[in-house]
């Protein structure tokens, strides 16, 4: 019997072996989506967690293990962004500034990076991979388990919440 | 407000974004196994010795006294 066969039928030692090839990549996984690293810890734990009360539905005939950990892990990832939403409102008007006004340029970038955090978590998550950290919309669609036009889908509605948000408050952003 | 600002496209929405949000450090610093022993450990529900002790008890009792078990489900 392999790893995985013996992982699925509820081998703690097996599990263990799992764990120690798959547990970096998860939490270096995780940390990209949430940013943090305590919170990455956790989720990487909850995830295996996860992944052992699971295992009865894995088949080691068919199933590919990182796919599968990546997949969960993501879910994951995704409960704590919806836990963790910012809430806080963004001011109603802002002064007037100039593109070359290093103020006020820092000042876009907070109002940016809240709208940004505001953002619907299921947007938030794909908006980070594909914009912040470049990751290709078929790996992004892999670990959530979507179509990789959906993912477009949420990055480009991802992108037009935050020019409404930012036209809102008085700052023009367009899209060429 | 009357001044509008000129148009970051989305090119420097990423720019941006990325400024807000540096490079994490993706490398574990710590080995979880123990954490996830201490779960499977916590989530596996301990049964005190008493308990089974009483479940012992009131099986040999409806074992020898079959008698009682209408009373007691008359209780029930």
């Amino acid at each position: 019997m392999d790893l995985l066969e013996r992982f699925a039928a509820g081998d703690l030692d097996a599990f263990e072996a799992l764990f120690r090839q798959h547990q970096r990549e998860v939490y270096a996984w995780t940390v990209r989506i949430v940013r943090d690293t305590g919170a990455a810890e956790d989720l990487t734990v909850e995830t295996f967690w996860r992944i052992y009360r699971a295992r009865q539905r894995f088949d080691p005939a068919v199933g590919n293990f990182r796919a599968w950990a990546r997949r969960i892990a993501t879910n994951a990832a995704l409960d704590h962004l919806r836990h963790t939403r910012k809430e806080t409102e963004l001011p109603e008007d802002l002064p007037d500034a100039h593109r070359d006004d290093p103020a006020a340029e820092g000042e876009l970038r907070g109002h940016l990076r809240r709208a940004f955090l505001e953002l619907p978590p299921k947007y938030r998550l794909v908006a980070t991979l594909a914009l912040i950290e470049d990751e290709p919309y078929e790996e992004i669609a892999g670990a959530v388990g979507i179509s990789p036009a959906l993912v477009k889908v949420r990055v480009f509605r991802a992108v037009r919440m935050l020019r409404r948000k930012l036209n809102s408050l008085g700052w023009e952003v367009t899209a060429k | 407000m009357t001044d509008k600002m000129t148009h970051p496209d989305e090119q420097e929405l990423r720019a941006f974004l990325k400024r807000e949000f540096p490079p994490v450090v993706t490398e574990l610093q710590r080995d979880l196994w123990p954490r996830i022993l201490r779960r499977l450990d916590a989530k596996t529900p301990r049964v005190p010795w008493f308990d089974w002790a009483l479940v012992a008890a009131v099986a040999a009792m409806l074992l020898l006294f079959p008698s009682v078990i209408p009373a007691l489900l008359y209780q029930l």
